[in-house]
């Protein structure tokens, strides 16, 4: 059985006077992904990016209620933000490496967070990470290239890599995929498919297909609110609201 | 002529407007007529003036030359020219004293034949405008495209006002080059750049290689402009421009920024005052309390901190901007790996932004060596090679304006090491800026 990672209760994000998230309440378990769709502006990326913290960095953004990783509220004043973001790893839209080789991008986490304490442990993790992400094969014997000299989906399998590389418990995507072609896309779903043996994923995405493909839970999110929340398979045969079935049938959104 | 302009641009659109009657009836709009017109008037009007004042000049010393009074001139060339010289701002300027009793008596023909020729020219000035009026305004038709030659009027004006700026350049050039070349036919260009003796007013005869030996200026100029000044601008604008954009809040922000560009906007001269009273002074007896024998007013180290600190807000802005160029994505990227914010900075957007950063030095240190009021007010005359600090040493523009201020034969070597002096200085300057945009170019192309 699976046991709940990240527990929010009653959540409200503010942007200044703005309220981009109202009210969110929600369970995300380990070993599964969970899926967070709805139409833009409704909130999905917001509530994502307060998972890790990550609206700390926007001026203005203010987050109230709990959210607790392990039981332990990531908004208490002895959490440190920084600590909690290499527990609570993200990928965003668009494949974001850094301007170094691939080695360097990989190594940057492990490196800072002092994981690997000599060079063949810090080899160990390159390659541990980038086979996990799948990049191995096609990176291995150039290493030393730049990370952005890559395509576009290898880029981001690297930045998957790079947040595997601080071993995290959970992994946030923003829309991974909406930069990537077809082909690069089904890869990055096949990776998040094997991925979610070890990590709690959660991934926000405008493709429902991909929700459906992917995911095991699905939140659907609208004008701010969680709006339903189940198993994928109920929500995209049989949703209990209405919002819900007008928005997977197409109606808008 | 203004006036008469505009009167044509009434007529010609007043007439245009009778022929208008609806969308599509003309070729262009009846205002456009009216510039049309206007342009026909102005034009040609203001050739003719410049062509009349490139000749009146002549026609009026010619025709006081015929005077009788002009047949007591003397023969000399020069001695006449200088008589005539004399007339001529005495007619323009009647309190003027004159230095020839001559040149007072030839004043009064002078002011006629001026007169003269201005009413003359005046009359040929307002005829080619009401003939050019005259053919503009037969032109107004429904079919003629007025828009048209108007825009390509404009267009040429752009044109020139855009090569006037490049023209300017390429004359200063040419000016440096020319006078530049007279002195190394005096100076053997490589003992002026590779000397070590500075001493242009010893110069006289065979000894004058020896005496342009230009190193030492150059040193100075190094060392005040590119490792003093820099010494204190790079790490106070660079650690300026981290707080501004990474940490200061957004109020903060608003009031330092302003504040910082206002000491880019302070005259030079004002920081040349402050260097020579306040912080030459101020070291001369720090130096002095620590033990320093006979410490030097004028020093290297004031001219260099002062200028550091002119230098700030530039380099401030350059690091600005470049760390502005770095995508947000890559800060969001390395703190979503729990990397600290100064680990951020340290790491990923420093090494990002690193060429625009290196460019805006490279600027900068452009700007402290061609800078001169600060090192003539502070850092002194001597030529020295020296890597004290607390000696007074020269720069390059300091010599400059020493070679060319006060009385000087204009055609010695000594006056025309200050064309030499300034090529290289130029030359310098222009590699700097080179790599400068080069580098800033190349890194903008990489996040775009």
């Amino acid at each position: 059985m699976n046991e709940t990672k990240l527990i929010a209760r009653n959540v409200d994000v503010f942007y200044g006077p703005k309220k981009a998230i109202d009210n969110v309440s929600i369970d995300i378990d380990n070993g599964i992904v969970t899926a967070f769709i709805g139409p833009s502006g409704c909130g999905k990326s917001t509530f994502l990016r307060s998972l890790n913290r990550m609206n700390d960095t926007i001026a203005g953004a203010r987050v109230t209620g709990e959210i607790l990783l392990d039981g332990e509220n990531i908004y208490a004043p002895t959490m440190d933000p920084v600590a909690l973001r290499a527990r609570v790893g993200m990928v965003f839209q668009k494949p974001n490496p850094f301007p170094k080789s691939i080695y360097e991008n990989i190594a940057y986490g492990p490196r800072i967070h002092g994981l690997a304490n000599s060079k063949a442990e810090m080899d160990a993790v390159i390659e541990s990470s980038l086979t996990k992400a799948g990049l191995w094969d096609e990176v291995k014997d150039r290493l030393t290239d730049a990370g952005t000299a890559l395509s576009g989906g290898q880029q981001q399998r690297l930045c998957i890599a790079r947040a595997i590389a601080v071993s995290p418990e959970v992994i946030l995507m923003d829309e991974p995929c909406s930069a990537l072609d077809p082909i690069a896309t089904a890869k990055i779903e096949e990776l998040i498919d094997e991925l979610k043996e070890n990590y709690a994923i959660v991934i926000v995405t405008h493709s429902m297909q991909q929700a459906a493909r992917v995911s095991q839970r699905t939140a659907f999110f609208h004008l701010g609110n969680l709006v339903e929340y189940g198993e994928t398979s109920e929500i995209f045969t049989n949703p209990r609201e209405e919002k819900t079935k007008d928005y997977i049938t197409g109606r808008y959104g | 002529m203004i006036g008469l302009g505009f009167v044509g641009w009434f007529a010609a659109r007043g007439r245009a407007r009778l022929l208008y009657t609806g969308r599509g009836s003309m070729h262009s709009m009846p205002g456009y007529h009216g510039w049309h017109m206007a342009l026909w008037i102005l034009v040609p009007a203001l050739l003719a003036w410049a062509a009349w004042s490139a000749i009146m000049p002549g026609l009026v010393d010619g025709a006081v030359l015929a005077d009788p009074i002009a047949a007591q001139l003397p023969d000399g060339d020069m001695h006449r020219a200088s008589i005539l010289a004399d007339a001529r701002n005495m007619a323009a300027n009647p309190d003027a004293v004159a230095f020839d009793p001559l040149a007072q008596e030839l004043a009064v023909p002078m002011r006629a034949a001026q007169s003269r020729f201005g009413m003359i020219g005046g009359i040929l000035v307002l005829i080619v405008a009401l003939a050019g009026g005259g053919y503009g305004f037969t032109r107004v038709r429904a079919g003629f495209p007025a828009r048209t030659h108007v825009e390509r009027a404009v267009l040429a004006l752009l044109l020139i006002a855009s090569l006037m700026a490049i023209l300017t350049t390429f004359g200063i050039v040419a000016s440096l080059l020319f006078e530049a070349g007279l002195f190394f036919k005096d100076v053997s260009p490589i003992a002026f750049l590779t000397g070590t003796h500075w001493a242009p007013g010893n110069a006289r005869g065979v000894d004058i290689d020896g005496n342009f030996g230009a190193v030492p200026l150059f040193w100075g100029t190094i060392y005040i402009g590119a490792i003093i000044a820099m010494l204190v601008a790079i790490p106070l604008g660079l650690m300026s421009a981290i707080y501004l954009t990474q940490y200061a809040s957004s109020s903060i922000r608003k009031w330092v920024k302003p504040i910082l560009e206002i000491l880019a906007g302070i005259p030079t001269v004002v920081y040349g005052y402050f260097a020579a009273l306040t912080v030459a002074p101020l070291i001369r007896d720090t130096a002095a309390s620590l033990g320093v024998a006979n410490p030097s007013t004028e020093s290297a180290l004031a001219a260099g901190l002062v200028m550091g600190v002119m230098i700030i807000p530039f380099v401030s802005s350059m690091a600005d901007d470049a760390l502005a160029a770095v995508p947000r994505a890559m800060s969001d990227g390395s703190l979503a790996l729990g990397a600290t914010r100064s680990e951020t900075i340290k790491k990923v957007l420093l090494p990002a932004a690193l060429p625009g950063i290196v460019a805006g030095v490279m600027l900068a240190i452009s700007r402290a060596i061609g800078e001169t009021m600060i090192v003539v007010m502070a850092a002194g005359a001597a030529a020295r090679l020296s890597a004290n600090p607390l000696a007074s040493m020269t720069t390059v523009t300091y010599q400059i304006v020493q070679m060319l201020t006060g009385d000087q034969e204009f055609n010695s070597p000594k006056t025309l090491s200050a064309f030499a002096l300034g090529l290289v200085l130029f030359v310098v300057t222009l590699i700097l800026n080179i790599i400068a945009l080069r580098v800033v170019k190349r890194f903008r192309e990489a996040y775009e």
